[in-house]
């Protein structure tokens, strides 16, 4: 699968994870959100930045469990809950965002 | 509610080379996401999966020991490093990775991960668990 966008060419995979992720930018990660009929807010990306400053610290896409922890600690126990998440990525916070982050899915995730 | 069961991890094996490390590391991670009680032992040259500086440029692999570093925040917070094995290849604690893990319970106080036992102790260890896996 692919997803063409300003005469760029993305490969996927059959879920829609971006196969190169050195491939990603801001503007892959809206349209990825607009074919799921999703647009992206600053609440969003607030916690897609944190997803990719996890990933490139550790190398790998935290599980939901981990990320909720995680964001709880960074950005406040308001939005370090599985209500928060799941409002800003109904498909399951970890996997959604992910998928717009450009980063692999997560291990072990929901 | 489901049953939390204790799983025991022994990685035996060089970081590179073989994917036993990494496959280890990954099943790690999938079985603390389903919050089981986790603990991971090292052994023989397993102990040098835990080195600090390690550089993969020159075999052209990912350098995964960074993830090791993410054990802390999925609850993997028992990393035991057996002692003989690291002394007969001339190492010491001060050559693995400073591991923590932060208690949320106790306003993100950082702990260590690693505890560096005996042969015996380890023995001990492995007798009190559940399920093993060998790596």
């Amino acid at each position: 699968m692919a997803i063409e966008l300003n005469g760029k060419t993305y490969d996927t995979d059959e879920e829609g994870y971006l196969a190169d992720l050195s491939q990603w930018d801001e503007d892959i990660a809206a349209e990825m959100a607009r074919l799921d009929d999703a647009e992206l807010t600053s609440a969003h990306w607030e916690v897609m930045n944190f997803l990719r400053e996890y990933y490139e610290e550790y190398q790998i896409a935290p599980a939901v469990r981990v990320l909720t922890k995680a964001i709880g600690k960074k950005l406040g126990k308001d939005k370090g809950n599985s209500k928060y998440l799941y409002e800003l990525f109904p498909y399951g916070p970890a996997k959604q965002a992910c998928k717009y982050s450009g980063l692999p899915k997560p291990t072990g995730c929901v | 509610m489901s049953t939390i069961k204790k799983f025991f991890y022994v990685n035996r094996k060089a970081p590179y080379g073989t994917v036993y490390a990494l496959e280890s590391l990954e099943v790690v991670l999938i079985g603390a996401a389903f919050e089981q009680d986790v603990t991971l032992a090292f052994i023989d040259d397993g102990v040098y999966q835990l080195m600090k500086n390690q550089s993969t440029a020159g075999i052209g692999m990912k350098n995964f020991s960074p993830t090791y570093k993410a054990l802390g925040d999925y609850d993997v917070t028992k990393l035991y490093v057996e002692k003989e094995s690291l002394e007969a290849r001339g190492l010491t604690i001060d050559d693995l990775m400073d591991l923590k893990w932060e208690d949320e319970d106790d306003d993100w106080a950082e702990n260590d991960s690693i505890r560096v036992v005996t042969s015996a102790e380890l023995a001990d260890i492995m007798s009190e668990q559940d399920v093993v896996l060998s790596f």
